[in-house]
């Protein structure tokens, strides 16, 4: 996939200065790993950055966890390699690699204390009594849970056996910490500020962390750059909003954020501009993607809040001029959510878009309601066009 | 309070069968016991006196009560006979309770981590040999340790000994016989805290650096407490009582209590004295009851 950060080695240009990237702290290299009959793991490559916060994003069963029990060392690769620091780690004990990871069900020692929990690693690693103390009156200062170290994980909050977890990944300071769904049993309103607490701790400490979550928007929040899995396959890697803007695939369109999909041909084609017959929807303008598209079958992504809607539509020489979109409708749902209204518009060719708005005036006389005409219009430069 | 109240009247009446059953058949023959112990052997029908009744009036009754006495205690307390088979079935359950430990923990460990589908074939192993009846799995121990037994025929056939060992009555005899027959007691309870135990906590162990050896010290052993503590009680208590395992298996040399009692009731025919030695060693085996019960509920306060 992308290997942005692969030391170059062309031997044509070896008079040139060479730039020396750096190694990446991880490299994974054609990974396979087979349960049975079924690949969890399909010939992955990947590599991560030291510092960089990474999220392994997919749904369910798409072999992200897999993947990160691999980097932990609970599960072996089939075939590929697994590169920490340059040096393979397939044989590399779980116990000894400078990887610490942190459970989906926190996987706290429930008959030892906070303290007990953060500092069970720390004898190991080699501290004497004195720097286990240290070490673990840090991490719980780092995590807030001063006052709570005699608890035992029962006697605690969810947030806080959270936070426990983590001072226990963080206590031996790992490399590399791998965090496995860490947010999914928290309520809402405490994964969005642990969300925040999280980043924050990143850059504080500078650890290079891999988080796996089926969550989209958890991965979007946090990661510099999110790997989109499924099926055993790396679909895209890519920074947050390359991912939502510029999606790799239908695919990646679809299970990242919500989408208008036209399937459709492309009838003509001048200047980096297509001309698309889409299908129920009419002739479609969009810029011509920087990967150059066959004649074969495409379709376009739309993302609902780049659409635009009027009771009239732009004006007329805009359209003509295949400058902007311009597709009438009537309005068959509306949703209200709050900061936004999601809008369902029937298009007289027969599609129906989801358009969103977002709701700027706490009294709007003028909203848009069920059965009213509508012009939905957006600009060519919105429309993402894909392969199927 | 507000979970009293999901008990409505029928199902209040639900409870009353056991305490029905405790009375009728433990209360009660308990009272019959405790009575005996207090009274005095006689020859008669039945063997001691003074035996209740109504037919000398209440004065009579009053008699009867004033007649009870606390010799037969005195007895069991003066006699060394007495205490040195209470200490030789502390001694015998505690031997036997540890080795029981050493060899359930790793099987029902072994248990805890096969495949689950074979989780339920191995326990069937365990309970099988419960089909067949105690006291002919005793007799067949007899027919392996016995001087031309199996044992010595495949010694003697590899040349291990050179002539036959003597077995049968010894104080290993009867270890074997009780460990045998107790060691379900103690797979099980074991098995049940060990198959619970969350198999991410070993993986967080090994994350955290801690071998695989240290993490089953630090993690899997403390976490089963709970069930070695079970284990050791099923199978303490009824040791203590052992009578037919060390009769038909061990010497005659020293006794353990049950077999002093079986003497005493129908050797001696002294029920009050059996009787008394029954109410003692009740007594005796409610302290690890109630350490158990204090341990159990420290445990759920540190909660």
């Amino acid at each position: 996939m992308t290997n942005l950060t692969a030391t170059v080695a062309d031997p044509a240009a070896s008079d040139a200065p060479v730039i020396a990237y750096p190694t990446p702290l991880l490299r994974i290299n054609g990974v396979t790993k087979v349960f049975g009959a079924h690949s969890a793991v399909n010939d992955l490559s990947l590599d991560i950055k030291a510092g960089e916060f990474f999220a392994l994003l997919g749904p369910s069963g798409c072999g992200k966890t897999t993947l990160l029990r691999m980097l932990a060392g609970f599960e072996a690769p089939d075939t590929g390699k697994i590169e920490l620091n340059g040096e393979d780690i397939a044989a590399v004990l779980p116990h000894q690699r400078p990887v610490n990871m942190m459970f989906q069900n926190y996987a706290l020692f429930p008959h030892l204390n906070v303290r007990d929990n953060i500092g069970f690693g720390l004898k190991s690693a080699g501290l004497t009594r004195l720097g286990i103390d240290t070490r673990v009156a840090e991490m719980v200062a780092l995590v807030k849970l001063q006052g709570l170290e005699k608890r035992r994980p029962d006697q605690l909050s969810g947030g806080q056996k959270q936070r426990v977890a983590l001072a226990r990944a963080l206590a031996r300071h790992p490399q590399l910490l791998l965090l496995d769904e860490p947010l999914a049993a928290l309520d809402k309103k405490l994964r969005e500020e642990t969300q925040v607490e999280l980043m924050a701790l990143q850059r504080q400490l500078g650890t290079t962390f891999v988080i796996v979550t089926h969550d989209q928007e958890e991965a979007m929040t946090m990661a510099d750059r999110i790997g989109v899995m499924n099926s055993g396959r790396l679909q895209q890697v890519a920074t947050p909003r390359q991912l939502y803007e510029a999606p790799a695939s239908r695919w990646v369109a679809e299970f990242v954020g919500d989408v208008n999909i036209v399937e459709g041909g492309i009838t003509h084609r001048d200047s980096h501009r297509l001309t698309i017959a889409g299908r129920d929807v009419g002739t479609l303008f969009a810029i011509e993607p920087r990967q150059p598209v066959g004649d074969a079958v495409i379709c376009v992504a739309i993302r609902p809040e780049k659409i635009r809607l009027s009771r009239r539509g732009p004006a007329t020489d805009l359209v003509n001029s295949g400058a902007m979109n311009s597709l009438e409708g009537v309005i068959s749902d509306v949703g209200y959510l709050g900061g936004r209204s999601l809008y369902k518009v029937k298009l007289d060719r027969g599609a129906t878009l989801r358009v969103a708005l977002a709701n700027t005036a706490r009294l709007d006389v003028d909203a848009y309601s069920i059965g009213e005409r509508v012009a939905a219009w957006f600009a060519p430069d919105d429309c993402v066009v894909l392969v199927q | 309070m507000s979970a009293r109240r999901i008990f409505t009247a029928p199902a209040r009446l639900a409870a009353i069968p056991p305490y029905v059953w405790m009375v009728l058949f433990f209360l009660v023959p308990f009272g019959f016991v405790l009575k005996i112990s207090l009274s005095q052997t006689a020859i008669a029908q039945p063997p001691y006196l003074p035996v209740f009744g109504l037919s000398e009036g209440i004065d009579g009754l009053k008699a009867s009560f004033a007649a009870l006495s606390l010799d037969n205690f005195r007895l069991l307390v003066s006699d060394n006979l007495y205490l040195a088979s209470y200490l030789r079935s502390v001694l015998v359950a505690v031997v036997s309770t540890l080795i029981l430990l050493a060899v359930g923990y790793p099987i029902a460990y072994g248990m805890a981590r096969l495949p689950r589908r074979w989780q339920g074939i191995a326990m069937m192993l365990v309970i099988v040999p419960f089909w067949t009846s105690f006291l002919i799995r005793i007799y067949a121990w007899i027919n392996i340790l016995q001087h031309d037994g199996l044992l010595n025929k495949v010694l003697l056939a590899l040349h291990v000994v050179s002539k036959p060992v003597v077995w049968l009555s010894t104080d290993s005899a009867m270890y074997l016989g009780i460990v045998y027959s107790y060691l379900p007691f103690m797979i099980l309870p074991l098995y049940a805290t060990l198959a619970k135990q969350d198999p991410s906590l070993i993986e967080a162990a090994a994350d955290l650096g801690v071998s695989r050896i240290d993490a089953f010290w630090l993690v899997t052993v403390p976490l089963s407490l709970r069930g070695v503590g079970a284990g050791a009680l099923l199978c303490f208590i009824p040791i203590m009582g052992e009578f037919v395992t060390p009769d038909l298996l061990a010497g005659s040399n020293s006794l353990m209590i049950g077999q002093t009692l079986w003497l005493e009731f129908f050797t001696n025919k002294d029920w009050p004295v059996a009787s008394a030695t029954a109410i003692v060693l009740l007594g005796l085996l409610l302290i690890p009851l109630l350490v158990y019960d204090r341990l159990q509920r420290r445990q759920l306060e540190a909660r």
